[in-house]
């Protein structure tokens, strides 16, 4: 297939991916470090690259609310945000969520206030875990490219129908320069094709009430068909992923196995971290350190079942969280880590790192500690408590 | 403008069977509003009265294309409704020529909504925007809002020993909208169906953003007689508490001018949220009031006059 390789940041591969889907409507409002998004993208509106009608809104509230009009009206819709902004769209994204529009968003993670912070950590997106929206996070630029058009089909396939975000590591990838592989935009535009027919607000022949008011006789079965419809596209994300490989020969699955097979210590983590990690692991793979890396790239829907396999005969798992729970006991990936190896006849020991919150860098010798906490935790058979890696205690 | 005749032999975009209390005034409102509406139009509507109470799943009132999203945001709700038809449309894949309306009560007008308000305004989306104001948070149980009036006694300005009721003045939301330089900004009542008809007329044929603000009585939180429902809404206009204009590309034009301006305490005295004010010792308040209503009334006049 015709692709051409380009520098770009995530910032700006967001926006060229935003380019070439081609989308009706964008609502969107600025933020650091998401501004660049919408920013290059008006450029597109006014330049005339894109037949988009460009909503600049007053706040992110009303962003999504924007967004859900105009997928309501069955617009191919997108956004991107960040961390305030995201919060401050909370209330709307469970709404998109429970009215089963097909909303994109790009998210570039950052810490949440308070105190204020504009740089990387997973909480504003951890925070949104539970809101019916698919997360695929992004280790790098590459990903975030190949992961924004596959979102389009994802969340508009008919046995889907769930706003997806996909995000990327504030400032660590949405403003790093790297040289990705882009598809042409007639191919972009083949693939995403156009989309499926759904009941919308314009269809004055089959008029429709959206938003009606579910009392205690059909919420329940309302929101059992969120969850019907979160369990099962799984299925679809892996079709979909298929279909995108045939085109690009890039294959994703729900995370990705780095030197696992015969791994007794691994890692688990989310985003570009993964690449020191990867960095880590050769490095004491050849020092004879039978070590691994899981990294998760779809997030929600979080395969159990999958992940249980994969790490079950694993000596000791670090799951490094770059993101806090507050909860007095771990961060949310450990949690999701935990309750897929619970039923495992063979439960390998677990460690939780909380790492990087704020932007905190995340050195090769902070990777290197958590695997030496690791050997230490099987050496010595006590487990430890979550630890934090790389913050003055 | 179609007569009354005409207007009765209009297909209903809003049927009966919802459970709006009997004389609220919400549900004549939406009535004459989507009487008045002769086109195809997708109605928006934040949380409140009017919402819950006409779209109790499996059942809608609505015979036409209808979203509710959330509460204070029903302006930017219909604003992208609006910019995916003006997509679609540029491309070719409507043809259909739409009116949007988007609904809210004067919670989600004049407090929470205020912000989204003012977004979609000062974009310019083409719609119409209709505060059905009952002056309270009726729908929660009769919580005062900025559109409260002085004096009234609500469950969280409760009138009591030492304080008598609401003490500040309603906000002034149209001046907020004129403000804006928004093409059509008008203030109606639905006990005068002709003028409240026409405006909706005008405001659909405006090419922008416009602005209705609709006196709509509550019969649970004013509380009144329900057959004094309408009756009410006119009293409101000839004590100039709530005066009939329009403000056209910004030219002010009173619509009607009371021939005697009845003093407020025929207003106030039929609504039990304002009996304290008429018992001994609350005389100032009720002249505050009538002072308030002759200003903001004496000024309205004078930019008329100006306009």
């Amino acid at each position: 297939m015709p692709s051409a390789k380009v520098a770009k940041t995530g910032n700006e591969i967001f926006a060229e991916a935003m380019r070439q889907i081609n989308p009706d409507v964008v609502a969107a409002y600025p933020i650091t470090p998401a501004t660049e998004i919408v920013q290059i993208f008006s450029q597109f509106v006014a330049d005339g690259l894109v037949k988009t009608e460009y909503i600049a809104v007053e706040s992110e509230h009303s962003a999504m609310s924007a967004c859900i009009g105009a997928s309501a009206a069955g617009a191919r819709t997108m956004t991107g945000t960040s961390a305030q902004g995201l919060a401050l769209m909370w209330e709307m994204l469970y709404i998109a969520a429970g009215l089963r529009l097909p909303i994109i968003m790009a998210v570039v993670n950052r810490a949440l206030s308070a105190p204020i912070n504009i740089h990387c950590d997973h909480s504003d997106t951890m925070g949104a875990r539970d809101s019916g929206w698919i997360q695929i996070y992004s280790e790098n630029v590459q990903e975030a490219y190949d992961n924004m058009i596959q979102a389009v089909r994802i969340a508009e396939h008919p046995e889907v129908k769930l706003p997806v975000m996909v995000t990327t590591d504030g400032f660590i990838l949405s403003h790093c320069l790297e040289v990705v592989e882009i598809l042409d935009d007639a191919d972009v535009q083949r693939f995403v094709g156009e989309p499926p027919k759904r009941h919308t607000l314009l269809d004055f022949e089959n008029p429709i009430t959206i938003g009606a008011l579910d009392l205690q006789d059909y919420y329940f079965e309302h929101r059992r068909q969120v969850a019907e419809a979160m369990n099962n596209c799984g299925r679809i994300i892996e079709q979909i992923a298929s279909e995108y490989a045939n085109l690009t020969g890039r294959k994703y699955e729900f995370f990705e196995r780095y030197r696992l097979d015969d791994a007794e210590y691994a890692i688990v983590l989310i985003g570009s971290t993964a690449g020191t990690a990867k960095e880590v692991v050769d490095r004491l793979r050849v020092g004879g350190k039978k070590v691994g890396l899981l990294k998760i790239r779809v997030f929600r829907p979080f395969d159990y079942l999958k992940i249980r396999e994969i790490l079950k005969n694993i000596r000791v798992i670090g799951v490094m969280d770059r993101a806090d729970g507050l909860n007095s006991f771990c961060g949310p990936l450990y949690t999701e880590i935990c309750t897929a190896l619970y039923e495992s006849d063979n439960r390998p020991v677990l460690a939780n790192f909380i790492y990087g919150l704020g932007g905190r860098e995340v050195k090769e010798s902070d990777i290197e500690q958590v695997f030496d906490e690791l050997f230490k935790i099987d050496r010595e058979g006590k487990k430890v408590n979550t630890k934090y890696i790389g913050v003055r205690e | 403008m179609p007569s009354i005749k005409e207007l009765a032999k209009r297909k209903e975009k809003f049927v009966s069977g919802h459970r709006l209390c009997p004389g609220c005034g919400a549900g004549v409102v939406a009535r004459l509003v989507m009487l008045a509406i002769d086109k195809p139009v997708v109605v928006g509507c934040a949380t409140g009265c009017l919402e819950v109470s006409s779209t109790i799943f499996p059942y809608t009132s609505w015979d036409t294309p209808f979203i509710h999203s959330a509460f204070e945001n029903v302006a930017a709700t219909i604003s992208g409704v609006e910019s995916a038809y003006k997509a679609l449309k540029k491309q070719g894949k409507i043809d259909k020529d739409i009116v949007f309306v988007a609904f809210g009560g004067d919670g989600g007008t004049y407090d929470i909504g205020l912000q989204s308000l003012s977004g979609a305004a000062e974009r310019g989306h083409r719609m119409l925007y209709v505060c059905y104001n009952n002056q309270a948070y009726m729908n929660t149980g009769i919580q005062r809002s900025s559109a409260t009036p002085k004096g009234a006694s609500t469950t969280t300005s409760p009138a009591g020993k030492v304080i008598p009721g609401k003490i500040q003045f309603s906000k002034d939301i149209m001046s907020i909208m004129i403000a804006h330089r928004i093409p059509y900004v008008a203030q109606t009542i639905p006990g005068r169906w002709n003028d409240i008809v026409n405006k909706v007329e005008k405001a659909i044929n405006t090419d922008g953003f416009s602005f209705i603000n609709v006196l709509s009585p509550c019969r649970l939180g004013w509380p009144h007689k329900p057959e004094l429902a309408m009756e009410i809404t006119r009293l409101a206009v000839d004590t100039c508490f709530w005066p009939l204009y329009e403000v056209i590309d910004g030219k002010y034009k009173l619509n009607y001018k009371p021939k005697e301006k009845k003093p407020i305490t025929e207003w106030l005295k039929i609504q039990a949220r304002f009996a304290h004010l008429l018992k001994p010792g609350n005389e100032h308040i009720v002249e505050e009031i009538q002072k308030e209503i002759d200003r903001r009334w004496e000024d309205l006049l004078r930019k008329c006059e100006t306009s």
